[in-house]
C-alpha cells in the first residue's frame, strides 16, 4: 500500500497553462477579425509576437534570469496578441514593433518583470502610441472591400453628433460604418471575444467579478444616458459591442497582475473602470477609453486591495 | 581651514548631483528639457545664479540673523535672478521668450535655496561659490543629456534653436528627414521616463564601481549589507 501526502486533489494550473488558455480564448475573436477584415491581422499578431519574445529574451538576459523558464510562460505572447488586437491593423508596421518593445522593456521588465508590473503592459503601449501618433493610431480598417480606412464607430459617432440636428439614429444610419448592433464587422469581433471570454470563465481562468461588474456598469451608465436623451447618447448595445469593451472586460481588466485580487475589490475596480470608459468615450477626445481607464484604475489597485481585504476566517470583520 | 576644491566640485557635479541624486528642482528639469539648447541655457542661468547667490550669502553670513535667514536668502536670490532676468531679456531676447516663466522661477528652484542653506550659510565665499557653480554644472550635465535625448527621440534633431545662443550656428538633423517624431518623448511623461532611466543608469554605474573596488580592494572586504 502506498501512502500519499495531502493535498490529494491538485490543480495543475501553472502560469504557462493560464496564458495558453488566454491565447486559445483569443482565437474566436481573431477568427472573426480575419473573416471580417482579411488576414492582415495575422501578420500583425506574428510581428508583435516575434518582437515581444525577442525583447523578453533580451531583457531576461540583461537581468540574468533563466531564459527558458520565463520565455515558456507565454506571458509575453499574450501581451503581444493584445497589442496586435488593440492597435489598428493598418497602422505602419513600426508602430506595432515600437509599441510591443515599449510594453515588454519599459512597462514589464523595468518594473520588475511578470508579477511586478503595476500597469498592464499592452495598455501602456497603446496609451504611449496614441499619445505619440494620434492620427496613425485612429485609422482603422473598414469592413467594406472598397473602402480602405475609416475611423472607429465610436469616433464616427462622436464627430457625427457634433453637427447640428444630428441624432444617434441619423449617424448610425451610415451603413459603411455601422452594422446591426454596433460597428460594421466590429460587432462580430466583439462577439468572438465574448465567446472566448465565456470559455475563460468556464475554465476558471478568470472569475465572474470583473467581466460582470464591467459590462453591468457600462450597461447601467450608458442605459441611463440613453433613456434620458436617446437622440444624443447611443444605446448600451452599441457601447457593449463597440470599441474595446469585450476585449477589455474579459482579457484586459482581468489581467491577474495589474488588477485587484480581492473579490469585492474586483467589483469596485471593474465598475469604476466602466464609468471611466464611458466618460472618456462620450466626453473625452480619444477614440476609446479602455486603455486609459485600465491605467487609471491600475494606479488605484493597491488602495482598493488594501481597503477590501476579506476578514480572516474565524475572526470578526474588521 | 583648508578646502579641497576638487572634492567640492566632484560633490556637486556627480556625488550629490541635483538632478540624479538630490532630485531637487525637478519642475524646471522636467519642463525645460524638451531640447538640448533649452535645457543647457536654463542650466547656464541657474549656474550663474547659484554661484552668485552662494558667494553673496557666504559673504553676508555673519550679518544675517539666524531666525530670519530664509527670507533674507530668498531676497538675495530674487535680486540676483531679477538682474539675470533683465539681462537675458535685453541681450538674449529670443531665448528669453522660449524659456519664458522658467527664468524668473529660478528664485523658487529649491536647489538654489538648498545650497545656500546647507553650504553657503556655513562656509566662506570662495568654496561657497565653487559649490554653487559645481551644483549648477551638475544640473547642466543632466539637462544636456535629458534635453539631447528627448530632442533626438522626439524630433530627430539636435541643437535646434542654437542660433539663439550662437548666431550663425545650425541644428543637426541626427535621424533621417522622414523620421516621424516620437512626440511622447517631448511630452511631460517622456521627461519622467527619461529622467528615471538616467537615475537608474547612475545607480547602476555606481553599484558596479563599488563592486569592482570591493573585489579588487586589499584584504577580504566585508560583504555589503545594502539590501
Amino acid at each position: 500500500m502506498r501512502l500519499y501526502n495531502s493535498p490529494y486533489v491538485r490543480q495543475p494550473n501553472s502560469v504557462t497553462r493560464v496564458m495558453l488558455k488566454v491565447l486559445i480564448a483569443l482565437l474566436p475573436g481573431i477568427a472573426a477579425y480575419v473573416w471580417q477584415f482579411g488576414p492582415d491581422i495575422l501578420v500583425r499578431v506574428l510581428l508583435a509576437t516575434v518582437t515581444a519574445v525577442g525583447c523578453e529574451a533580451l531583457m531576461l538576459k540583461a537581468r540574468g534570469k533563466p531564459l527558458a523558464l520565463f520565455l515558456s510562460d507565454l506571458s509575453a505572447v499574450v501581451t503581444a496578441w493584445l497589442i496586435a488586437l488593440a492597435f489598428p491593423a493598418i497602422a505602419p508596421w513600426w508602430i506595432v514593433v515600437t509599441g510591443t518593445a515599449l510594453a515588454i522593456v519599459v512597462a514589464k521588465h523595468l518594473y520588475g518583470g511578470l508579477g511586478q508590473n503595476p500597469f498592464n503592459p499592452a495598455m501602456v503601449a497603446y496609451a504611449i502610441m496614441i499619445v505619440a501618433f494620434p492620427s496613425l493610431m485612429s485609422q482603422w480598417p473598414s469592413a467594406l472591400p472598397d473602402a480602405v480606412t475609416s475611423a472607429t464607430p465610436l469616433d464616427t459617432l462622436r464627430t457625427g453628433l457634433r453637427a447640428t440636428d444630428a441624432t444617434v439614429a441619423s449617424v448610425m444610419a451610415d451603413a459603411r460604418v455601422f452594422g446591426e448592433l454596433a460597428g460594421r464587422g466590429w460587432e462580430w469581433v466583439a462577439g468572438g471575444f465574448l465567446v472566448g471570454g465565456l470559455w475563460l470563465l468556464q475554465q476558471r481562468v478568470i472569475t465572474w467579478h470583473i467581466p460582470l461588474a464591467f459590462l453591468g456598469t457600462l450597461t447601467l451608465v450608458s442605459g441611463a444616458f440613453w433613456l434620458a436623451h436617446g437622440a444624443q447618447y447611443a444605446s448600451p448595445v452599441l457601447h457593449l459591442m463597440a470599441g474595446g469593451s469585450m476585449l477589455g472586460a474579459f482579457f484586459i481588466f482581468t489581467d491577474p497582475v495589474s488588477a485587484c485580487t480581492t473579490p469585492r475589490g474586483k467589483l469596485i475596480y471593474a465598475a469604476a473602470a466602466a464609468l471611466l470608459v464611458y466618460l472618456i468615450r462620450v466626453f473625452g477626445a480619444y477614440p476609446d477609453g479602455v486603455a486609459f481607464a485600465t491605467l487609471l484604475m491600475n494606479i488605484c489597485v493597491p488602495l482598493i486591495d488594501m481597503k477590501t481585504q476579506p476578514p480572516v476566517f474565524g475572526h470578526k470583520g474588521r | 581651514m583648508h578646502y579641497n576644491y576638487r572634492d567640492i566640485f566632484w560633490n556637486g557635479f556627480w556625488r550629490q548631483n541635483t538632478g540624479l541624486a538630490q532630485l531637487l528642482g525637478m519642475c524646471p528639469i522636467l519642463a525645460v528639457s524638451t531640447s538640448f539648447v533649452n535645457g543647457v541655457s536654463l542650466a547656464l542661468a541657474t549656474t550663474l545664479v547659484m554661484a552668485m547667490s552662494n558667494a553673496a550669502v557666504a559673504a553676508l553670513r555673519n550679518l544675517i540673523p539666524y531666525e530670519i535667514r530664509i527670507p533674507v536668502f530668498i531676497l538675495i536670490i530674487a535680486a540676483l535672478v531679477t538682474m539675470l532676468d533683465l539681462a537675458m531679456n535685453a541681450w538674449l531676447h529670443e531665448l528669453y521668450t522660449v524659456l519664458g516663466i522658467f527664468v524668473p522661477l529660478i528664485v523658487t528652484n529649491c536647489i538654489v535655496l538648498a545650497r545656500v542653506e546647507a553650504y553657503a550659510a556655513k562656509n566662506p565665499p570662495l568654496p561657497s561659490a565653487v559649490d554653487g557653480a559645481a551644483m549648477g554644472v551638475g544640473l547642466m550635465l543632466v539637462l544636456a543629456i535629458l534635453g539631447g535625448a528627448r530632442e533626438i527621440i522626439g524630433s530627430g534633431t539636435l541643437f535646434a534653436g542654437i542660433e539663439m545662443l550662437i548666431p550663425g550656428a545650425r541644428a543637426i538633423q541626427v535621424l533621417p528627414q522622414d523620421y516621424p517624431g516620437f512626440l511622447f518623448a517631448i511630452l511631460p511623461p517622456g521627461a519622467f521616463i527619461a529622467l528615471a532611466c538616467l537615475i537608474a543608469a547612475k545607480n547602476w554605474y555606481e553599484a558596479r564601481q563599488k563592486a569592482a573596488t570591493t573585489l579588487s580592494g586589499p584584504g577580504c572586504a566585508p560583504a555589503s549589507h545594502g539590501h
